[in-house]
């Protein structure tokens, strides 16, 4: 079952009228007494999507766990933003270890309170692409195949924001990024296959794996929640702009990443034990060149004489996705 | 009881006894032996309220202690070699964090040219880490200093390494006191951690710390340190007392009464450097020895005061700094300052290289009729090195020195034959 059973959308926008829901379909986020784990007075930038991610999730989490969480924090800026000594946004027990290790502390954690008998002390890890698809993949593989009972969270903005905006295994093709700059023949980050840790992470048939974004609040909220009622290893990817190190502007972060996924290129799905269970379909199909035109990470690919190839290979990578998860299938569940 | 067993078995069933609630594995020689013991006392129960985590490197193998340690469980893992090198940033963070893990180090060389045998390599990588380090003599210490690691871990919330030399240690069987359930109970008491993830009463751990502190919390792990000098042989006198046998402490003396020559050495090869100043003794040498236990704090004052007015010292050790040649040498000089007492270093036993009591026996008598190098490479083939530069000298490619060094020694094998 996907997120909202019951949507009420004001005509001609995306607002889901909240007022008009049951007490216990309202988000968590609408409550005036919500965990804030993530609390005011943080450094992240203004419009950061990853403060957002992560506020939206861990409040979910808290609420699902009855408060009784751990977490285990990667090295990367939500970590550096949230913990500038002696100052801490985290009201919630927290741990930073290091960058590549975040599922193996959280394996330890969930290790302690099952040795300890406190099963209802749930363990949550959480870190940025960098920290989970490139140096913290080893740990992560390992917690997903003992099938050890920690959600991990991905918030994924697509490079390594913290140290300046360098390439990671997560950054799309022709982004532009301190270490892809937008020279020579092939301007960007190159063409490759990617590397997609909700498949990977379906590949140990953990579970529970599934796609999330700070632009569905609801959805996101429900696939936390959900992976908090399962035991074991459980995936969640968050994707998460970063207005600094894709160029955009502060207040469009939400925007940018409903973009994202209405033009194909970040698929919102489910999946358990292997095998997608469902996936959100696309109510109004963009194409990319408006994801795209909104970052100026992708400027480049729009210069007068830029070569047209680049957004057309782009365009297909978001058609390959539409294909490969029927995201233009009718909601079957509607 | 005194019980006829590998020492591996007897570091795990000894672990095992210290009640640890989880335990990480990662297999490497030679302390592989230990988890493996670990592992089947766990399956069969007879080591109950414990997680046995076999994970996918040495690095999660630290990260999952450091974990299970910050959310207060008494952890444990056990590693060697190459595989604490791996570990190596998760090292320090477990120091940096105040963890009170204990881990086994089933002392090995480190690569290239990759070897499995004994020497001091690996924890002498790790000795500024921040961990303090242990090393055993006997097996029967291998096995006790894990009841002292714990209990001192947790005393002063540091880590302990019980550094225990692979094979020479790891592999042998020797007749081992293995101590009972309820002494190690009362000598261990339950882990109560200074800092702890509880969601009830939630802190940060692990933040953010700039100029303005990092000193500070650097200078309090020095401190910490500094409290262990004076905790171990405290501990280590209750253990004494408690289990009947002695083991630990800061270093012990052997026959220093009155010695003009002292040797220093870690670990195993005590027991070969007393049997050759027993001989030397015999034959009127004033000889004595010094086994250092604890490396990390460094016992500066213990030491100069077992050093006394000897007129020479002799370090000999398993590991090489290459570039200056000493490693344990650099420490015993500083305890050495301010005094005129010439210092010898033997760098000895690198790679399993046996160091025997004739080789031994030469190089004190070497510096007893003042002949001895300051530097000396303990039993040096030096007609292969000799070989190996004159090949360089002579082609750009000479190729790879190891392969290179073995040809020789066959080569040389069958000119003698």
């Amino acid at each position: 079952m996907p997120a909202p059973l019951i949507k009420f959308y004001q005509t001609g926008t995306f607002t889901i009228g909240n007022r008009l829901l049951d007490e216990e379909a309202l988000s968590v986020q609408a409550d005036e007494l919500r965990p804030n784990v993530l609390t005011s007075g943080h450094r992240a930038c203004q419009g950061c999507g990853e403060a957002l991610g992560a506020r939206y999730a861990l409040d979910a989490a808290m609420r699902a766990a009855g408060d009784q969480i751990i977490v285990a924090n990667a090295t990367g800026c939500l970590e550096v933003f949230s913990t500038p000594y002696p100052e801490s946004s985290w009201r919630v027990a927290w741990m930073h270890s290091l960058f590549g290790n975040a599922a193996a502390v959280a394996t330890g954690i969930a290790a302690a309170m099952k040795v300890k008998g406190r099963p209802n002390v749930r363990v949550i890890a959480q870190g940025g692409d960098g920290g989970t698809t490139d140096i913290g993949l080893g740990c992560l593989s390992g917690m997903f195949e003992r099938n050890d009972d920690v959600l991990y969270i991905c918030y994924d903005n697509e490079a390594y924001m913290n140290t300046g905006v360098q390439r990671s295994s997560a950054t799309p093709p022709a982004a532009r990024t301190a270490t892809t700059p937008a020279v020579g023949s092939q301007p960007g980050n190159s063409f490759g296959h990617g590397k997609s840790i909700p498949l990977i992470a379906m590949a140990h048939r953990i579970p529970y794996a599934a796609t999330a974004s700070v632009a569905d609040l609801r959805d996101l909220e429900y696939k936390i929640n959900k992976a908090m009622r399962i035991h074991g290893a459980r995936y969640v990817h968050v994707h998460v702009p970063c207005p600094l190190g894709w160029g955009a502007d502060p207040r469009d972060t939400v925007r940018v990443a409903r973009l994202a996924i209405e033009t194909g290129l970040f698929p919102l799905f489910e999946a358990e034990f292997g095998n997608i269970t469902d996936k959100t379909s696309i109510r109004h199909l963009k194409p990319v060149e408006e994801y795209l035109r909104l970052q100026k990470r992708f400027a480049h690919l729009f210069h007068s004489g830029a070569d047209q190839q680049w957004i057309i290979a782009i365009q297909e990578i978001a058609n390959r996705n539409i294909r490969e998860f029927g995201l233009l299938a009718e909601v079957s569940h509607a | 009881m005194l019980k006829q067993v590998e020492t591996s078995r007897a570091i795990a069933e000894t672990v095992a006894l210290c009640r640890p609630e989880v335990i990480c594995a990662y297999p490497i020689t030679p302390q592989t032996h230990i988890v493996e013991a670990l592992a089947e006392m766990v399956g069969a129960g007879q080591l109950q309220h414990c997680e046995f985590i076999n994970v996918e490197s040495e690095f999660a193998a630290l990260s999952v202690a450091i974990g299970a340690s910050a959310a207060g469980a008494r952890a444990y893992t056990a590693t060697a070699s190459q595989g604490l090198l791996f570990m190596a940033e998760a090292v320090y963070n477990a120091a940096g964090l105040g963890l009170p893990i204990v881990m086994t180090i089933g002392n090995r060389a480190i690569g290239a040219p990759i070897n499995i045998w004994n020497d001091h390599s690996d924890s002498m990588s790790m000795r500024d880490a921040g961990w303090i380090q242990l090393y055993a003599e006997t097996p029967q210490e291998s096995a006790d200093l894990h009841i002292l690691a714990f209990r001192v871990a947790e005393e002063l919330s540091c880590p302990v390494m019980v550094c225990v030399d692979g094979f020479v240690l790891t592999h042998s069987y020797e007749p081992v006191d293995l101590v009972t359930q309820g002494d190690v109970d009362a000598y261990l008491p339950a882990f109560e951690p200074r800092q702890v993830l509880d969601p009830a009463d939630p802190v940060s751990i692990g933040a953010m710390v700039g100029p303005e502190a990092f000193l500070e919390v650097r200078y309090l792990a020095h401190h910490k340190q500094l409290r262990a000098l004076e905790c171990i042989p405290e501990l280590s006198q209750e253990f004494r007392e408690r289990f009947g046998h002695a083991s630990g402490g800061l270093l012990r003396t052997y026959r220093t009464e009155g010695a003009e020559t002292i040797v220093v050495a870690l670990g195993s090869v005590n027991g070969t450097i007393q049997e050759v100043v027993d001989d030397l003794r015999r034959e009127g040498s004033a000889i004595g020895s010094v086994s250092v236990c604890c490396y990390r704090p460094f016992p500066l004052a213990a030491l100069r005061a077992a050093i006394g007015e000897a007129k020479r010292v002799i370090v000999v050790e398993k590991s090489l700094a290459p570039g200056i040649g000493g490693i344990l040498s650099t420490d015993v000089r500083t305890a050495l300052s301010h005094t005129s007492i010439p210092l010898f270093t033997a760098i000895a036993g690198l790679g399993g290289r046996a160091i025997t009591k004739a080789s031994l026996r030469g190089l004190f008598k070497g510096a007893e009729a003042g002949v001895l190098d300051a530097l000396t490479f303990l039993d040096l083939h030096t007609e292969l090195i000799q070989r190996h530069l004159e090949r360089e000298s002579k082609r750009r490619r000479s190729g790879p020195p190891a392969e290179n060094l073995l040809a020789d020694i066959r080569l040389l094998a069958a000119q003698i034959g």
